[in-house]
């Protein structure tokens, strides 16, 4: 198998509520997945579940064909124990979720310096790189809360980009951000995806899927109900539900 | 006049040395002790552990001070331990801070975001690197304000360490009300000397709720 990310039957309840009912995808490295549905359709959870912010209730999770949040004979690993699993995946969350204590050059550079533990300077060359790369340089010395949504949520890239991830995770990047901010997020988030890179994103944009995904996946009360090349799915929905979706979605 | 000059204003300022050494070493051992125990009480799965900590929190908690300060005093003297009252007052009044910090630093652990912990661990931080770098920073800062109050409160209460016969305003107080009867002219010029150092205290306490004070972080 040469998939980068490999999901197989992932379940997921709380309590008595079963979010996610048996959901199975592979990424190759490069390919860019969409993950789209209505809220409370089990997306956000399903890519919770990869990097184990959720853990699952069954199902099993490669990453580069490890397995990822088990060790041998399905001992589920701790937090200490996933740490180095954890940043093979760079994560952007809907809230930004910056360091508020932290300047932007210190937000992207502290994971390099604690978790990759390189040296001051080489963590801070990176940072101002990636810094660059989302178009916020210039706001190295900022403080989170002196930055717009926008502007937090592409330093948050930044950050992300800085582990030097196998793989990227956008759980719905732009749902927290005022109409006028979303383009700039956007934007930043096409420009990594024309790089190659490999990513699983979960959006309300559907237009920017059609644009930026390879291929669709479009779930429902915790399952996939369809999937395809993106703008297959988008454009000649087949099933009704995604039909229904999508026409609601462009109102 | 000339008593209040010479008798009064000595005595109890050689008492006001006592109590900001005695609130000084016992804010220490309060806001180290209780900050290395609120940070162990953020690992949830050392049940044990836990169950130690809250058990230290209620039983410092729960029991009056001076309680506390007669069984290290007297108690433990009538076991053979015998501990000076200066040492006693700080000791005491620590180890029952430490439990009145603990609770503002967890206060201040839990005014954070679930988000903080979550780009923690999403980075690759270990538990130990998550409280290290993103968690204590700010819960200290959280803290400030209402570690500035407990300070503040400190400062007067070792005036109840005058009952174990610790030297400081209280205890010259009584003793020269003692043997010169001016009752109120001395309590009132103790008064006078706690407010005379409690008044800067509290000025930088409202500095702090102003520097720090409602900026808990989602």
């Amino acid at each position: 198998m040469s998939s980068l990310l490999s999901v197989q039957d992932l379940h997921k309840s709380y309590g008595n509520l079963e979010v996610l009912k048996g959901i199975g995808f592979d990424l190759s490295a490069g390919e860019k997945l969409a993950l789209i549905g209505p809220s409370g359709s089990g997306k956000s959870t399903c890519l919770r579940c990869v990097n184990f912010l959720e853990k699952p209730t069954s199902g099993t999770i490669l990453l580069g064909g490890d397995r990822v949040g088990a060790k041998a004979g399905e001992r589920p690993m701790s937090n200490r124990e996933l740490a180095p699993q954890r940043a093979q995946m760079g994560m952007v969350f809907q809230g930004f979720n910056l360091w508020p204590h932290l300047s932007v050059r210190e937000n992207v550079a502290t994971p390099v310096r604690k978790v990759q533990g390189e040296s001051a300077p080489v963590a801070r060359a990176l940072a101002e790189e990636m810094l660059a790369k989302v178009r916020m340089d210039h706001k190295a010395d900022a403080m989170p809360e002196q930055l717009s949504g926008g502007q937090q949520q592409r330093v948050a890239i930044a950050r992300a980009l800085a582990q030097r991830p196998k793989l990227m995770l956008f759980d719905e990047p732009t749902s927290a951000l005022d109409p006028e901010l979303v383009g700039e997020v956007l934007n930043v988030i096409h420009e990594l995806a024309d790089e190659g890179r490999t990513m699983l994103l979960v959006t309300h944009e559907i237009a920017f899927a059609r644009d930026v995904a390879d291929r669709v996946m479009f779930l429902y009360d915790g399952l996939i109900e369809e999937e395809g090349p993106a703008r297959e799915v988008i454009e000649r929905p087949q099933r009704d539900r995604t039909k229904a979706f999508l026409s609601r979605m462009h109102g | 006049m000339e008593f209040w000059l010479s008798t009064i204003m000595p005595g109890l300022l050689t008492g006001a040395v006592v109590t900001v050494s005695v609130t000084v070493a016992s804010l220490l051992i309060a806001v180290t002790l209780g900050f290395g125990l609120a940070v162990l009480r953020q690992f949830p799965r050392v049940r044990l552990l836990n169950f130690a900590i809250d058990a230290y929190v209620e039983f410092f908690r729960n029991i009056p001070a001076l309680s506390h300060l007669f069984i290290l005093y007297f108690g433990l003297a009538a076991v053979g331990i015998k501990i000076t009252s200066i040492p006693a007052a700080i000791i005491g009044l620590g180890l029952i801070g430490a439990a009145v910090t603990c609770d503002i630093y967890r206060s201040g652990f839990l005014a954070l975001g679930i988000g903080q912990v979550e780009a923690a661990r999403a980075v690759g931080m270990t538990p130990v690197q998550t409280i290290r770098f993103i968690l204590s920073p700010q819960a200290i800062r959280v803290a400030l304000p209402p570690l500035g109050n407990y300070a503040l409160q400190l400062m007067k209460d070792t005036s109840i360490v005058s009952a174990i016969a610790a030297p400081e305003i209280m205890f010259y107080a009584r003793s020269m009300v003692t043997s010169s009867f001016q009752t109120t002219l001395i309590y009132s010029s103790a008064a006078m000397v706690y407010l005379l150092m409690s008044l800067p205290l509290a000025y930088a306490v409202t500095r702090l709720e102003h520097r720090f004070g409602g900026k808990a972080n989602a």
